[in-house]
């Protein structure tokens, strides 16, 4: 019964809206947390799955062997691969394509590869202006591999040990 | 001075009342503008964003570029749709909401028309917003704007009543229809404020203006997660901008309102409280006597209540909106009015006395 | 011809126009419309007669909620205008019958002088309308306005009790019951032990 008083003149002060109100009205003094993006970046984990690239061994040579076990493991059938004996002998991929409107960047292909080749950098902001640069060939993944090595190498180094 | 009071005395009637009106639209149409950048500000800060801060320094622009915006955009008028009316429901719902202002006094005697019956003419005025979201919701030919006008108009006059019981409660503490007038009568001290004895209805009040400007928790009228935007789904660029406007200019106007009816208006809170020789002060005497800036302080206090309930409370379903306004606020109204009537006859001090 | 001539013929003009649209125009929506638009030119004219208070209740009462209520229902309706035009022939004699009835009864009220009575006097500018207005209902005519009172608050309250109906079974939410409700009696915490390894 005294509780049934206390809730009915409660309901008239507008008890409840009133706490709700000064809830928000706390928020509104505290620190904001905008990141305000073109100047400041949320940070990235290192295992954070972006661009592709195509790694090189520190002596320059291509870590790529053409198994194709990433083409195989590839849950959306983005990566094509074709591969030849180049003239030293050892097995080499002659093209190595991946359609980026196709890859879901789910990261099997990184796991998959027995050399480290293939690799998902931290790249984040990239376009495309015209119908068929969404194409990544080889060329370009060895590009963006040998401009951004650094970054590859400090990331898997960083995720080492949980692997 | 001399000379600026002469030639204006000199020029015609209708040259003076144009002059007038232009003086209080102008600012009224930018407090608006601003009205909507600080809304996206406030209730920015309250999620703990920072709201927009590209255009300009600080984003102080924005309302600008949100206007040049929609000023370039076209009107599209949709198929079947009753052309005329879809374009004059606009003007219906904006015309109301800025003519209100002509009787709204914002010093002693600082109003366009000081009318016998001022505050039956903002209440007759204030009705009549609703056939621009009719109008609108007719005129369009959708389903989602007929029932979102149909929401909306049932919505209005529902509060409608409400609103005007409490403001009865106004009148009969004032003995007066016009609103100088009714702010004089609250003239003496903080306790003089028709906030203290008429404190129900005061809520009853705001309450019922926020349903009536079919505000966050009442905007079952554009309700966005059941029927897209409500009356103004088919409206685009300037029509649309036009809407907005007349939201935001009601939503001053009842701000504006609640302050002059409640709070005392113009008067000056330290009234009473401090003694006559702080008055006399060269400036600061002025900022704390009565005036103007005391009446913007209180309407934009309450412009802020209203952004402060879009941030907090959820929608009300369109049942509980019903009957809270059948239900709850117009008995409460009338009790409180029968309470009011007998400290009136017995002249309870020091408001009836 | 002055100002206020002017102006009344213009709201005079405005007010046969809409008044004859009322009753020409298809569309009932329109209509409607046109009904606002002629109350609003009725406003005008008793303002002009320095009948202010009226003229603003007219504007608050019809035009902003009757007509509301009246638009509501008529945009809700799907009229059919063929099937209504159909009868216009056959109910003509008796709708002029009624028209010149009307007319005649309009003119023995109102039309001693033939319509022309003469204008209000002027009254002095501090004049209130409203209290005038209100001295006399509350004196002269006390006992009729108490009655008129009483006889609205039987029809609100018949209105209510004729379409109040309580079916049985339905589905119905009680806020007031929803917001007393407290945690504890919806929720129970079960304590358990995480299971062994």
């Amino acid at each position: 019964m005294a509780t049934a008083i206390v809730q009915f003149f409660k309901t008239f002060m507008l008890w409840e809206l009133l706490v709700g109100l000064k809830l928000t009205g706390r928020h509104l003094f505290r620190r904001k947390i905008t990141v305000q993006f073109p100047e400041e970046n949320t940070p990235i984990s290192p295992r954070f799955r972006g661009l592709h690239a195509l790694r090189r061994y520190p002596n320059g040579e291509e870590r790529c062997i053409a198994c194709k076990l990433c083409e195989a493991v590839c849950p959306a059938l983005a990566i094509t691969i074709e591969s030849a004996p180049r003239e030293d002998g050892t097995r080499r991929t002659t093209r190595y394509d991946i359609d980026l409107f196709k890859c879901i960047y789910c990261g099997f292909c990184e796991e998959a590869c027995p050399v480290d080749s293939i690799v998902e950098t931290h790249i984040q902001h990239y376009h495309f202006e015209t119908r068929g640069e969404q194409i990544m060939t080889k060329e370009k993944l060895l590009a963006i591999g040998d401009k951004y090595e650094a970054e590859i190498a400090a990331a898997r180094a960083a995720d080492a040990p949980y692997r | 001075m001399q000379a600026i009071v002469q030639y204006w005395e000199g020029l015609p009637v209708i040259m003076q009342i144009s002059a007038k009106i232009t003086l209080l639209l102008t600012p009224l149409l930018l407090a608006v503008a601003y009205t909507t950048f600080a809304e996206r500000k406030i209730i920015g800060y309250i999620q703990i964003r920072i709201g927009p801060n590209r255009v300009g320094p600080r984003g102080f622009l924005q309302p600008i570029a949100d206007a040049l915006k929609l000023l370039t955009k076209e009107v599209i008028v949709p198929t079947n749709a009753n052309r005329y009316l879809f374009l004059t429901a606009p003007v219906l719902a904006i015309a109301p909401s800025l003519a209100a202002w002509a009787v709204v006094p914002f010093d002693d005697g600082m109003a366009i028309a000081d009318i016998n019956a001022g505050l039956l003419y903002i209440l007759a005025l204030t009705s009549l917003g609703v056939y621009g979201i009719i109008v609108a919701g007719w005129a369009s030919n959708s389903r989602y704007a007929l029932l979102g006008s149909l929401r909306s108009a049932a919505q209005i006059i529902s509060y409608e009543i409400a609103m005007g019981f409490a403001l009865v409660g106004v009148i009969m503490a004032a003995g007066s229809l016009n609103l100088g007038e009714i702010v004089e009568a609250q003239r003496g001290s903080v306790y003089h404020w028709f906030l203290l004895p008429l404190l129900p209805l005061f809520l009853v009040y705001f309450i019922s203006g926020v349903a009536e400007t079919n505000r966050a928790p009442f905007d079952v009228a554009e309700g966005e997660s059941e029927i897209v935007a409500g009356f103004h789904v088919e409206y685009s660029g300037m029509a649309f901008a036009v809407f907005f406007l007349a939201e935001y200019a009601n939503m001053i106007l009842i701000s504006a309102l609640t302050a002059l009816l409640f709070l005392g208006g113009w008067l000056s809170p330290l009234e009473g409280l401090l003694p006559q020789a702080a008055f006399a002060l060269p400036v600061i005497g002025w900022v704390l006597d009565g005036g103007i800036h005391w009446f913007l302080a209180k309407t934009a206090f309450f412009l802020f209540l209203f952004l402060w309930f879009r941030a907090t409370f959820p929608r009300y379903r369109y049942d509980q909106i019903m009957r809270l306004g059948w239900k709850v606020l117009i008995p409460v109204t009338i009790v409180w009015l029968f309470l009011e009537g007998v400290a009136v006859a017995f002249g309870l001090g020091p408001w009836f006395a | 011809m002055t100002v206020e001539e002017i102006l009344f013929y213009a709201m005079s003009t405005v007010l046969v126009a809409a008044a004859v649209a009322v009753i020409t125009v298809r569309n009932p929506v329109h209509a409607a419309l046109a009904l606002v638009l002629a109350f609003f030119a009725t406003a005008f004219h008793w303002v002009m007669l320095e009948a202010e208070f009226l003229g603003i209740l007219l504007v608050l009462v019809y035009v902003g909620a009757v007509m509301v209520l009246f638009l509501f229902v008529v945009m809700m309706l799907d009229i059919n205008i063929a099937r209504m035009r159909e009868g216009f022939a056959r109910f003509l004699p008796v709708g002029l019958v009624v028209a010149v009835g009307m007319m005649g009864l309009m003119a023995m009220v109102v039309g001693a002088g033939v319509f022309r009575i003469p204008g209000p006097e002027r009254a002095a500018a501090d004049h209130s309308n409203t209290a005038a207005l209100g001295h006399l209902l509350y004196t002269e005519y006390v006992y009729p306005f108490e009655i008129a009172a009483v006889i609205l608050l039987v029809a609100i309250i018949a209105a209510i009790a004729l379409t109040l109906r309580r079916r049985p079974g339905t589905l119905h939410l009680d806020p007031g019951r929803q917001a007393r409700v407290r945690r504890n009696e919806r929720v129970r915490m079960v304590k358990m032990h995480s299971e062994k390894q």
